[in-house]
C-alpha cells in the first residue's frame, strides 16, 4: 500500500496523512487543478514532494531507485504518447524501456482485448484515433505487468460504452492479478461503480469516501 | 602563376560602396535591417584591422605564450558566443559542459593535427596553428550553437514524451535518446553539407584564400582537406561530449525531468 505523510509539493498539494490500499481499486477525483495528477506523478516518483514522505509497504521512495520503482508502477498520462511504427512496436516498447522480455504475439492480443482494441499488430499506431491511443498506451502498461497501474483519465477520450466496457475488463483483471489499480477520472460514475476507494481531491486535500476497503 | 594583387586603398573602398549601395536597397525594401548590416560591417573592418596588426606582430615574433594565447581567446569568445546565442535560461551545469565539449574536443584535434598530420616544427609556429586553430574553433562554434539549441528545445517541445518515456521505467539516456541524436545531426549539419558541397557548390574560404595570394591550387587542396578533416573530427567530438552530457542537466539525482 502507498502512505502518504506530511507531503507538500507544488505549492498545490497537502496531505497530511494518505493510505491507499494495495491490490485494490482507488479513484481519485476533483476539479481541474486539485492536485490530482500532482498526486499520481507523486506516486511514479516522476516528481518527488517537496515536503513529507512517501512509502510502498515498508519502502519509503527516499531510498528506491526511481527506475525500478517506475517499471513496478507503470504511469499512463492523460494524453497518449505514440512512438514511430505499428502497433506492436508500441506495444513492446513499454518493456523495451523496462528491459523486460519481448512479449508473445497471444499476450499482445490479449492486452488488446482487454482494453477493447482490436486492430491488426502490424498498422500503424500514427493512424489510430485519439481514442485508440489512448487504449494502445493502456494496454502497453498493462503488458509490462507491473505491481500498480497508475492511469491519468484513462477513458477521457472514449465514448460512454466503450469507456465502460474498457472499465469492466480492467477492473475484472486488476482484480484477478491481484494488481494495485489507482486512476484518475472526472467520472462520478466510474467512480462509483468501479473504485473500493473514492479520494476527492479538494484544493490540494485529499477527502477519503471509502467503501469496501479492507 | 600571377603575382598576387595588392588591394588598393580605392579598391576596399569600391567593396564597401558595394555594401552602402545594398544597404539602400534593403532600404528602399523597407526591411528593417540596414542597421544590422553597418554595424556588422563596422565591427568586422575593426576587428579585421586589429587582428590584422596583432597577426603581423606575432608572426613576427613566434613564442609559443603568443601561440597559445591568441587559440584561448578564440576559444573563450567562441564559447561565450554559444552561450550568449542559447535561447531560453540555461544553467550553470550546461554551461560547465559547453566549456569542457569545446575545450576538449578543439584541442584534442588541434595537438592530433598539429603533431601528426602537419608535424610542426617549432609546434606553436603561429603562422600554421592561428589559422588552422581559427578554423577548427569556428566550425566547432557553429556546429555547438546549433547542437545547444537542438537539445534545448527537444526537451522543451518534447517534454510529454520524454516524461511518458520516463513513466514506462526507461532511463534518462533512454528517454532523451531521440533528442540527443537530433542534437547531434544539428551540430554536424553544417559541416557535413559544407563537405558535400565542396569544391561542386562552393570553394572553401581557406582555400580561396590561399589561391588568392598565390599558392598553387593542388597544395592549396592538399591543405583543405586536412582540415575539413580536422574541423569533421573537431566537431563530431565536441559535438559528442556535449550531448552526451548535455542531456544529463535536464534530470535531477531521482532521474526525473527537471526544466
Amino acid at each position: 500500500m502507498f502512505r502518504l505523510k506530511g507531503v507538500k509539493a507544488k505549492g498545490i498539494l497537502s496531505i497530511p496523512e494518505l493510505t491507499i490500499p494495495a491490490e485494490t481499486i482507488t479513484c481519485i477525483v476533483g476539479e481541474s487543478g486539485s492536485g490530482k495528477t500532482t498526486l499520481l506523478r507523486l506516486l511514479n516518483q516522476l516528481d518527488s514532494p517537496d515536503e513529507g514522505e512517501i512509502w510502498f509497504d515498508e519502502h519509503s521512495f527516499n531510498v528506491t531507485d526511481p527506475i525500478e520503482w517506475r517499471r513496478n508502477a507503470v504511469m499512463v498520462p492523460q494524453a497518449p504518447i505514440m512512438f514511430k511504427g505499428t502497433v506492436e512496436d508500441n506495444l513492446q516498447i513499454g518493456l523495451s524501456f523496462a528491459d523486460k522480455p519481448t512479449a508473445t504475439d497471444e499476450q499482445m492480443k490479449q492486452a488488446l482485448h482487454l482494453v477493447c482494441l482490436e486492430k491488426n499488430l502490424a498498422q500503424d499506431a500514427e493512424n489510430l484515433s485519439g481514442g485508440e491511443k489512448q487504449r494502445l498506451a493502456l494496454a502497453r502498461a498493462i503488458l509490462m505487468n507491473p505491481i500498480a497501474l497508475l492511469l491519468d483519465e484513462p477513458t477521457s477520450a472514449l465514448d460512454e460504452d466503450t469507456a465502460n466496457k474498457v472499465m469492466q475488463r480492467l477492473t475484472a483483471f486488476s482484480r484477478e492479478k491481484n494488481k494495485t489499480l489507482v486512476m484518475i477520472t472526472h467520472s462520478r460514475h466510474i467512480a462509483d461503480t468501479y473504485a473500493d476507494l473514492v479520494i476527492e481531491m479538494k484544493r490540494g486535500m485529499p477527502h477519503v469516501n471509502g467503501r469496501n476497503v479492507q | 602563376m600571377n603575382a598576387t594583387i595588392d588591394l588598393l586603398f580605392w579598391q576596399l573602398a569600391a567593396a564597401y560602396l558595394f555594401v552602402l549601395l545594398l544597404i539602400v536597397i534593403v532600404r528602399i525594401k523597407g526591411i528593417p535591417r540596414e542597421k544590422d548590416i553597418l554595424i556588422a560591417t563596422i565591427r568586422m573592418t575593426l576587428q579585421l584591422i586589429l587582428v590584422g596588426y596583432l597577426l603581423s606582430y606575432v608572426f613576427g615574433h613566434a613564442h609559443p605564450v603568443y601561440t597559445l594565447l591568441l587559440v584561448a581567446v578564440m576559444l573563450a569568445f567562441a564559447i561565450r558566443t554559444i552561450i550568449k546565442r542559447a535561447k531560453g535560461n540555461m544553467p550553470a551545469a550546461m554551461k560547465r559542459i559547453i566549456v569542457l565539449s569545446m575545450t576538449s574536443g578543439i584541442l584534442v584535434s588541434l595537438i592530433y593535427f598539429i603533431g601528426i598530420v602537419l608535424q610542426l616544427v617549432p609546434w606553436y609556429e603561429p603562422r600554421y596553428v592561428i589559422p588552422i586553430a581559427g578554423m577548427i574553433v569556428g566550425n566547432s562554434m557553429t556546429g555547438i550553437a546549433l547542437g545547444v539549441n537542438s537539445l534545448i528545445e527537444g526537451m522543451h517541445t518534447q517534454k510529454d514524451k520524454v516524461e511518458a518515456t520516463l513513466m514506462l521505467g526507461a532511463t534518462p539516456k533512454v528517454a532523451a535518446r531521440t533528442i540527443v541524436n537530433q542534437a547531434f545531426d544539428s551540430a554536424m549539419l553544417p559541416t557535413i553539407n559544407s563537405m558535400v558541397g565542396m569544391g561542386i557548390v562552393f570553394l572553401p574560404g581557406m582555400m580561396t584564400g590561399q589561391i588568392l595570394s598565390g599558392t598553387s591550387p593542388i597544395v592549396a587542396v592538399e591543405y583543405q582537406i586536412a582540415i575539413m578533416l580536422g574541423i569533421v573530427g573537431s566537431v563530431s567530438l565536441s559535438a559528442i561530449l556535449f550531448v552526451q552530457l548535455g542531456y544529463r542537466t535536464f534530470f535531477n539525482h531521482r532521474s526525473q525531468l527537471d526544466l
